[in-house]
């Protein structure tokens, strides 16, 4: 049992940093099964031991975060602490915010960990524990990191047209771009469709999954993908990594005849209503990055009476470019993207894609994931582009 | 840190002997260590000498949740505690609808009931206090007729014929809504000529000490149920209720066919509840407040089957009739028979028989079953007396885990297994594995007996965690309360309920399944294979979660345990 439990932290602590949330070798998984296992040696054993037992929780992950997550999360650590308030709708929906420990203990680590999923110990890392399963505790770092990323970067530009960035904010920025990874300039070839039969339809999705993630256009766990093939619609499950596809499907009828969606993407309402707008099959969604900063960027941000809920309730017509950006929450409530998105994705005979404000993109293509892909890419692209535009900074500068 | 007490919450004795009721202030050391709801509710039982469960002196507390007052999604529930008439140790189980929200606005904690009336009685409560209203002959009548015969109200549990008769398949209903399981809670109500209890609390709930952190929690509440799937998705229960699940678990091969013989359901298909749904155009109907009500109502007033019923009266028994199983679900209504039970005691009789129940013959099986009261005995395919809800156990280990170990018998939603073994929440888990389902049995029971306990629906522990519980709960006491600390609630809780049982003489052999689920194998297919249980891993992930309740290997609380409870509560 205990080396099934050391092996199974080394391969979350190996998943961070495949996933390029840590440097390889930095995390440090603590699993337990009838007895404790590390991942590896650390100096943080101590810490780590006592939060599972403080915690009663199965695992713990401490996650030095690799660059540009460092520079992003220790700066706002430091400026934000006790806590950071990512504004992205997901971190919204499922976090609450991501508290600063104080102090390298037990007891303040715990502190943190009983009333959230995740917390940063800055000069340390971010520390996340899962009561289930390591994969808990690996999808909060991976929030942490993508929340603290859109929030460093939308505040950012928010201070910068504010005239309020100070040299602090300054060298952090400068740090963190120093640091970031190359825009997904260039689109591999996916299948070719349409797609006639269930395997082929279901390769090809795992296929443009593992392209999305592999592009850094979504983290792993984040996003979902469908397929119509003849009025079955073909959707990742709820939960399920985009990089790792194959079994993690659902085939839900659009007649509604059938419940089989019952696990599927918290999206399937989304994807559905889109399929019943518009005649395109194949649809994508991601969390790029500056596509999110940039749709949570707007220039009535000081003064607007509905700043704090312009993520679901936004009353601009916003646009990135030609892409437009729409509110909405995850899920089917009253707030739900489910309404504003489909809408505006099938509208002008079909656009290219969609931002959601605050969350991330989606995209359709006619038979394959081929377009789908290039457009997530191109308004990614594009957001970054404007992004640094928008502070003066020319993009080849970086 | 400690909690504060409710500061109007009261606690109603009420004796059916001598027909006195009296209200007493809560005793703040007893709302520290228990809440409400659940929690209360059994501390309550605990502390009460033991006694059989038709004994007069034998107690039936109504607890409603801690925060049932308040305006919460899915938040209006209470527990109902008592001697358990299968085993002798505690029965405690969740009251739906509007019966929790009503009594916690009239400021009561809990409703203590003992004695016996010498004639059918309904207990009625509102603002002007306490009335026992003779029920006559509404009592023996369906349980449409006791819902008419009460006064108007905002909440309302009753039993039916089979509790009159004593049949051990007794469900009660609330709000002429609900089922309220398993087979056998109405007894010891019944036994003390009960029938029916009913409350009416008009205006608005207690006032939180933190208004605005309330709507902060709920809105968090909120945004967690309409993101689930489960829940608020286009297939989730807000749109089918629990039938939806059938549809999965045909899918799985987990669904109980012909007395859990098979795993798979030739007929499956036709049980799919979007068809049901659309022959028969239902309106939603639920708890009060409910964003996603889970109970369907037919034009001509029939409440649709949940996922169990639904369930068992089709595949178990071989069925795939859905009108059917709708009739026969309205019959076990009136009658007050919990449709599961019922179903799966003539599934299990159908095995004996040796073929499939023909279908004409299943409607006067079911009024046969009311009218053999006492003597039926209870369905093989059991545990502690109770029949296995609709999910095969060899299709999902923590679940089997989960089912076994039950402190009132097998609870489907018990450990929140379900959860991440089908619905993929809060994560996916393999469920052809033992490895880490004790913990997760741990957790998921200590989660489940915290909302249970401030009046959470179980199902939405699919979306609303122990850190929404605990913020809601910090704003309404106006203090911190953790999630951490509303665990140790919760793991207290299960260890009180285990106490009762292990007094009650229960012990390991008590929580294990039938022996067909090791021994036999399920209906493989699809490239998914349906073997028996393993028996060794079942008994080391029975032992583990033992070790992590502080139970010896009889399944006993340890001195070191039980020492445990008496200290302050560990909030
Ligand atoms: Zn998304
Ligand atoms: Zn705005």
């Amino acid at each position: 049992m205990a080396d099934l439990t050391a092996a199974l932290a080394r391969r979350f602590a190996e998943k961070l940093a495949a996933a390029g949330l840590t440097d390889p070798g930095a995390a440090v998984a603590a699993c337990l099964d009838d007895r404790l296992a590390f991942s590896r040696p650390s100096p943080h054993e101590e810490l780590l031991a006592g939060l599972v037992d403080r915690l009663g929780v199965g695992c713990v992950l401490l996650a030095p975060p690799a660059q540009p997550h460092r520079a992003i999360l220790e700066f706002l650590a430091g400026s934000q602490a006790p806590a950071i308030r990512p504004r992205d709708c997901e971190t919204r929906t499922f976090f609450h915010d991501i508290p600063v420990i104080a102090e390298p203990t037990v007891e303040a680590a715990a502190a943190a960990l009983s009333r959230r999923k995740g917390a940063y110990l800055p000069g340390v890392g971010i520390l996340a524990h899962g009561a289930l399963s390591p994969e808990q505790a690996f999808v909060t770092v991976s929030s942490v990191a993508f929340a603290g990323f859109v929030k460093f970067f939308a505040d950012f530009l928010a201070a910068n047209r504010a005239g309020a960035v100070d040299a602090a904010y300054a060298a952090a920025f400068a740090a963190a771009c120093r640091t970031l990874p190359p825009p997904p300039t260039i689109v591999p070839a996916l299948a070719k469709g349409p797609f006639i039969d269930r395997e082929t339809m279901l390769a090809a999705m795992a296929q443009a999954g593992r392209a999305t993630v592999e592009l850094g256009l979504v983290d792993s766990v984040f996003g979902n993908i469908s397929y119509n093939l003849d009025g079955v619609l073909a959707i990742s499950q709820t939960g399920a990594a985009l990089d790792e596809l194959p079994g993690a499907m659902d085939l839900v009828p659009l007649d509604g005849s059938s419940c089989a969606g019952l696990t599927a993407s918290s999206e399937l309402a989304a994807h559905a209503a889109l399929s019943a707008l518009d005649g395109r099959k194949a649809i994508l969604h991601g969390h790029p990055r500056f596509a999110v900063v940039m749709s949570m960027d707007c220039e009535d941000l000081a003064t607007c009476p509905r700043r704090e809920r312009c993520h679901v309730d936004c009353a601009r017509q916003r646009f990135a470019g030609e892409t437009p950006i729409v509110p909405g929450e995850v899920g089917c409530g009253p707030r739900g993207l489910v309404h504003t998105m489909p809408p505006a994705l099938a509208a002008n005979g079909g656009r290219p894609g969609v931002i959601v404000c605050g969350h991330g993109v989606f995209t359709m293509g006619a038979n394959d994931f081929g377009d789908a892909l290039a457009a997530l890419c191109a308004i990614e692209t594009s957001c970054r582009a404007r992004y640094f535009a928008a502070l003066g900074i020319p993009t080849e500068t970086l | 840190m400690p909690l504060m007490e409710h500061p109007t919450a009261h606690i109603l004795f009420c004796d059916l002997s001598t027909g006195v009721c009296r209200r007493e202030q809560q005793d703040p050391s007893l709302a520290r260590q228990a809440l409400g709801g659940r929690a209360l509710a059994v501390a309550l039982l605990a502390a009460r000498p033991r006694a059989v469960w038709d004994a007069p002196d034998g107690a039936v507390v109504l607890a409603p949740g801690a925060l049932a007052g308040f305006d919460l999604p899915g938040v209006s529930f209470a527990a109902l505690a008592g001697t358990n008439p299968h085993t002798g140790g505690v029965l405690a189980v969740a009251v739906p609808g509007g019966l929790g929200r009503a009594l916690a606005r009239l400021g009561l904690a809990a409703v203590v009931v003992t004695g016996r009336s010498n004639t059918p009685t309904a207990l009625f409560l509102d603002a002007d206090g306490v009335r026992l209203l003779p029920l006559g002959a509404a009592a023996g009548q369906g349980t449409s007729a006791a819902l008419a015969a009460l006064p108007s109200h905002d909440g309302a549990l009753v039993a039916g014929p089979a509790a009159r008769a004593g049949s051990p398949l007794a469900g009660l209903w609330a709000d002429g809504l609900h089922a309220v399981g398993p087979g056998g809670v109405a007894l010891p109500l019944a036994a003390k000529n009960c029938f029916a209890v009913a409350a009416r609390a008009q205006g608005e709930g207690p006032a939180p000490a933190d208004p605005a952190a309330l709507a902060g929690a709920r809105a968090a509440m909120e945004r967690l149920v309409s993101a689930a799937p489960a829940l608020a998705g286009p297939c989730g229960f807000g749109r089918y209720g629990t039938a939806a699940l059938l549809d999965l678990t045909a899918g799985r091969r987990m669904l109980p066919t012909r007395n859990f013989r098979e795993t798979a359901f030739e007929a499956a298909g036709q049980l799919s509840a979007p068809g049901l749904f659309a022959r028969l155009s239902p309106r939603a109907a639920g708890c009060p407040g409910c964003p996603t009500p889970c109970r369907h109502v037919t034009a001509d007033g029939g409440v649709l089957p949940d996922g169990d019923a639904w369930s068992h009266l089709t595949a178990l028994l071989g069925l795939a009739d859905p009108d059917l199983a709708v009739a026969a679900h309205a019959a076990c209504r009136q009658a007050g028979l919990f449709a599961p039970g019922a179903a799966a005691l003539l599934a299990g009789r159908a095995e004996a028989a040796g073929r499939d129940l023909a279908s004409d013959a299943l409607l006067p099986a079911l009024a046969a079953l009311v009218a053999e009261g006492l003597s039926v005995s209870p369905s093989a395919m059991a545990v502690k007396g109770v029949a296995l809800p609709a999910f095969d156990p060899r299709g999902a280990y923590g679940l089997a885990l989960s089912l076994a170990v039950g402190t009132s018998g097998p609870d489907a939603w018990g450990g929140l297994c379900l959860g991440h073994e089908l619905l993929r929440k809060p994560v996916a888990t393999d469920r052809f594995s033992f490895a880490g389902k004790a913990r997760a049995v741990f957790l998921g029971e200590n989660a489940a007996a915290v909302a249970a306990s401030l009046g959470g629906c179980p199902l939405f522990g699919l979306a609303v965690g122990l850190e929404e519980w605990a913020l809601a709960l910090s704003a309404v006491r106006g203090e911190g309360v953790s999630a951490a600390g509303l665990a140790g609630l919760g793991q207290r809780t299960v260890l009180v309920e285990r106490t009762i049982n292990a007094r009650a003489g229960l012990g390991v052999a008590d929580d294990d399944l039938p022996e067909r689920f090791f021994a036999e194998t399920g209906s493989s297919g699809e490239g998914i294979v349906v073997a028996p249980l393993p028996r060794e891993e079942f008994l080391a992930a029975r032992a583990a979660y033992y070790r992590l309740r502080g139970l010896n290997a009889d399944g006993r609380p340890t001195t070191q345990a039980v020492a445990a409870l008496e200290s302050p509560w560990p909030i």
